[in-house]
């Protein structure tokens, strides 16, 4: 069974790696990709600690609602563990 | 010299070497000779890189799919760690992390990067213009199935896609099916049947 | 962007310019000896906002956000980039005549 995770909802200013659009949604992990360098602390020259990368898949019914073209097509992303919350 | 004449790939030359110096000209230049003058670089190293660049191309990625059309094994490698199977290939991948995603008759992948331009380049080399335009990254994960067939590309319903948003470290390239009909041909030949689009998922590949 | 409105996807491509090609090199480079990371880069495009977008090609982008890192880690300062683009400026009128020597 796939485990079920939410992208948090939180807009910080700055550059995060989480688009936007998938902030709040709810997916599956497809698999882990291993640790990398926080891109988060990368973009202003900062040491950078190692966090674990996930390919999260979602449905375009989840992310689009209504607007979806095609509610059963998925669309999957790289997030960081900090960016998920397990469901 | 006229300025609308065609390079030898068809595609018209940009802002070339005659035309008047742009201000952000004049910050590469000034930048490239500011980091050689502080031997932070060499001119030869400028210069090999661009060839290292410009020797990437869309035709590496073609004998990686042609490899994986003939040779089950090799896909399953390519599926399991691209990178590791391409650099199996001779092909130097640098830093890259590549995935394959593979098209069936089920399923139809597509690549975009909404963030910025991210793309298999020390594969396939530079991306195409439209890969970067705002209209292609806002668009292709929302609306996939309209840009597909902007391209010429109408699936049916009952297929489904897949988009893969390179939002981060990875980056992707599609397996796209073998056609049918080519049974007989040799991984050459099947190579020469891979086109940059059918990598990315924008396009099939060639019948023969 | 994702997911913002757009219209046609714009289907036109161009063959890289010299100067385009320095500027790619000079990314590829720079980031492999440490000078920045491709966050980095990403993190100055972003704070250039949507007009740069709209009224900047590419690579003017690129080395826009290229010289803006250069700056932040001290490879050289604002004022050996003023006076180096002054002084190129004044070499020639077209980027073959500008180059050096």
């Amino acid at each position: 069974m796939a485990e079920r995770v939410r992208v948090k909802a939180m807009m910080p200013p700055g550059h995060v790696r989480t688009p936007a659009y998938l902030r709040g949604k709810q997916g599956v992990i497809e698999r882990a990709l291993g640790p990398f360098r926080n891109p988060e602390q990368l973009a202003y020259g900062l040491p950078a600690e190692e966090k674990p990368l996930y390919r999260v898949r979602f449905t375009m019914g989840e992310v689009w609602g209504d607007q979806a073209e095609c509610p059963t097509d998925t669309l999957d992303a790289e997030i960081y563990d900090h960016w998920l919350e397990r469901l | 010299m006229p300025h609308d004449h065609l390079s030898p790939s068809g595609h018209p030359y940009r802002k070339d070497d005659d035309h008047p110096l742009t201000y952000w000209q004049t910050m590469e230049i000034a930048v490239r000779e500011l980091l050689v003058e502080k031997q932070i670089l060499t001119p030869s190293e400028i210069t090999e890189q661009i060839d290292t660049m410009d020797a990437r191309s869309p035709a590496n990625g073609a004998a990686v799919v042609a490899r994986a059309w003939v040779d089950p094994d090799f896909k399953a490698r390519l599926l399991q760690d691209a990178s590791a199977a391409s650099r199996e290939m001779g092909f130097d991948l640098g830093p890259l992390h590549l995935i394959a995603v593979e098209n069936t008759k089920e399923i139809h992948n597509l690549i975009v990067c909404t963030l910025c331009s991210c793309y298999p380049r020390n594969l396939l080399g530079l991306p195409p213009d439209w890969y970067k335009t705002r209209a292609y990254r806002s668009r292709a994960v929302r609306e996939p199935r309209k840009v597909l067939e902007e391209f010429g590309l109408t699936l049916p319903k009952e297929t489904q896609i897949r988009v893969h948003d390179s939002t981060a470290d990875m980056r992707y390239i599609v397996l796209p099916a073998r056609p049918d009909g080519t049974e007989g041909l040799t991984e050459d030949a099947l190579a020469a049947l891979v086109t940059r689009d059918s990598m990315i998922g924008t396009g099939l590949p060639r019948q023969p | 962007m994702g997911g913002t409105p757009a219209g046609p996807v714009p289907r036109d491509d161009h063959d890289f310019a010299l100067w385009e090609k320095r500027v790619d090199a000079l990314m590829v480079l720079c980031g492999g000896k440490g000078l920045f990371t491709v966050d980095g880069l990403r993190r100055a495009l972003e704070d250039m906002g949507e007009d740069a977008f709209e009224t900047m090609s590419y690579y003017e982008r690129w080395i826009a956000a290229i010289n803006q890192n250069l700056l932040e880690s001290g490879t050289y300062s604002i004022e050996e980039l003023g006076a180096r683009m002054d002084e190129i400026a004044r070499r020639g009128p077209s980027y073959g005549e500008a180059q050096d020597g």
